[in-house]
């Protein structure tokens, strides 16, 4: 029996939603020798990892590898630190484990890796990956008749990458209804908006859509309609749901918000101290 | 002993045997069913058959979340077509220690007419960087079978490398698998002919025809390529001082190139390596073997050679026969 206690508290979950971007931003600026990693990718994830992880997912944290537990495959691998604080809010790891991201022999490695920490499920980080795992995944559950449910999280650039798209016919072959599919909206890649760097990517509604994918369109850091997206995707039967979560890349700091100089880097620790108090406390 | 069989048709078969008493055991399509021998298992077992359409990179993913929910994946396609999707191996499969059997059939030259775009030929190469993957190549249709019995119980990601062209039989039905563990068939002194897959064959082959010219040639048969038996290579090094590798596979890193590693680091011989130089071509595959050098005629002319000449041997062209 899982030990988290879960809520269905918008206000509870926005304030854990809260600590999970301060704790992105403390652990990335943290890293030595230099700040590193996807804080702002994090961030715009916040509302709907803490929604999913502290209210929907069945999760023991205490206990990874407890048999009926819905997987939860974070695809977009990058964004990784949103799930070291969800950990380390649950009591998953010790809150102090955050400061070794990134750093040589730490179990919390740049991206997610599930030999040395079994919660985050898969190996991910090469894009585009995650979503055949998380469709296998379904597929053994529904194989041995299993109850739990998978979930798994795509970032819009990600689906620039084919694999994304030989995923999306596959999956409702086989009528994937216990497969949740979410896609972190939030507009920024690497090197600019997604609308510079490949523009055909939109409309991506229509194509989940034409895929045969039962669609929902959410406001993602909305965390009641995040919840009554991940409801119906419950109860959608012989489909699988995606969410189109449209998110803010860098959400909670304005001056990371929709900024495309802040993606896969990290503030240096004062200017992450600075923000906290001045945003995020 | 049984006649000559294909090792993907040993495969197949193996799977739907193992298929009825192991319900684990899951294999995954990429709509090539009917030549990788993956189809019978699909009617058999339809529900625990997933036919992916030509969209491998997925179907590997597919298959290691299969393996991640305690199922035993096999995913069979070509092995031009697998080694493609070498990112979604190294991570979807290898970093996650994932418990898939990867399939690649139609392995070099010797699938004939269809010509280089089809034939695998860097699959050993590139299965071979991946740390933990281990990499076998069965040599007839009885290895075939009890190297896929193995693998239905082995523990972690594994390829099974497969010929589309049928192999004579070499061994009998008590014939014992064991992983990691090369086996010498040929005692010889002057040189040592190994062999993997199809080319043990041709080795033994090459061994009678060196025989006839007085030259005595060891015959092994290196089934696992990965991790290799670094024993019996430093063992036969040792013995005959000359050690020729044959391989329908790239000349680079495949067999010859594990072979050279092992006895770097154990026991420096001089090594012939034998193995496809430059591209592919269509032909007949007897013919192909000739052209390549790696048929037991062309393996014997030049394990002569080599030895007459020390480490000297005039090699045929990159691209030319």
């Amino acid at each position: 029996m899982p030990t988290l206690t879960q809520t269905n508290d918008v206000e509870e979950l926005a304030d854990i939603a809260r600590r999970i971007r301060v704790l992105s931003l403390l652990m990335t600026s943290h890293v030595k020798p230099e700040p590193a990693g996807h804080p702002s990718s994090a961030m715009s994830a916040a509302d709907i990892i803490a929604a999913l992880h502290f209210s929907r997912l069945r999760w023991d944290p205490l206990n990874a590898g407890w048999e009926d537990r819905d997987r939860f495959v974070l695809s977009k691998g990058h964004g990784v630190p949103v799930l070291y604080a969800v950990y380390a809010i649950a009591g998953a790891i010790p809150s102090d484990e955050i400061y070794t991201l990134r750093q040589a022999g730490s179990r919390l490695q740049g991206h997610p890796d599930p030999t040395r920490l079994p919660f985050v499920e898969a190996a991910t980080g090469s894009l585009g990956q995650g979503i055949s795992i998380a469709i296998g995944l379904a597929l053994g559950a529904k194989a041995d008749r299993a109850n739990w449910r998978t979930y798994c999280m795509l970032g819009d650039g990600e689906s620039e990458e084919g694999q994304v798209w030989e995923a999306a016919m596959f999956a409702p072959k086989y009528d994937t209804d216990d497969l949740c599919v979410i896609v972190d909206n939030n507009r920024i890649q690497q090197t600019g908006s997604v609308e510079h760097i490949l523009p055909t990517l939109n409309p991506i509604v229509d194509k989940w859509k034409a895929f045969g994918w039962h669609l929902i369109e959410v406001d993602g850091h909305n965390i009641q309609a995040v919840l009554d997206a991940l409801d119906e995707a419950a109860a959608t039967k012989g489909k699988p749901t995606v969410i189109i979560a449209h998110t803010i890349k860098g959400k909670g700091v304005p001056e990371m918000e929709n900024s495309e100089h802040w993606h896969g880097k990290a503030p240096p620790p004062e200017k992450a101290d600075e923000w906290i108090k001045e945003y995020l406390s | 002993m049984s006649g000559d069989t294909a090792t993907r048709t040993a495969f197949g078969e193996a799977l739907v045997r193992l298929g009825e008493s192991n319900k684990r055991i899951v294999a995954l399509d990429g709509d090539v069913a009917g030549s990788v021998m993956t189809a019978e298992f699909g009617e058999k077992h339809p529900d625990r058959y997933f036919q992916c359409g030509i969209a491998e990179s997925n179907m590997i993913g597919v298959a290691s979340g299969l393996a991640m929910s305690g199922h035993i994946p096999f995913v069979a396609s070509f092995a031009c077509f697998i080694t493609g999707r070498f990112d979604q191996i190294r991570m979807s499969v290898g970093y996650n220690r994932s418990n898939v059997r990867i399939v690649g059939t139609h392995v070099g030259v010797g699938i004939g007419s269809d010509g280089h775009s089809q034939m695998g030929l860097e699959d050993m190469a590139l299965m071979r960087t991946i740390p933990n993957i281990a990499v076998i190549q069965p040599a007839t249709g009885i290895e075939t079978q009890k190297a896929v019995d193995y693998l239905a119980e082995h523990v972690g990601p594994a390829y099974l490398r497969l010929t589309r062209q049928k192999l004579p039989e070499l061994f009998g039905d008590d014939y014992r698998f064991e992983f990691g563990k090369g086996r010498v068939l040929r005692e010889g002194t002057d040189v040592a002919l190994i062999g993997t897959g199809s080319t043990v064959t041709e080795a033994l082959q090459a061994a009678d025809l060196l025989e006839q010219q007085g030259v005595s040639a060891a015959v092994a048969n290196i089934h696992t390529i990965a991790p290799i038996d670094a024993d019996l290579l430093a063992d036969l090094a040792g013995r005959t001082r000359r050690i020729v590798t044959i391989e329908d596979h790239s000349v680079h890193g495949g067999l010859g190139g594990a072979v050279c590693e092992a006895l770097a680091e154990r026991q420096p011989a001089p090594v012939l390596r034998l193995g496809i130089r430059g591209f592919g071509e269509s032909g007949d595959p007897a013919e192909l073997y000739e052209r390549f050098g790696i048929s037991a005629r062309r393996i014997a002319i030049q394990a002569a050679s080599f030895l007459e000449s020390g480490a000297e041997v005039a090699l045929i062209a990159e691209g030319s026969a």
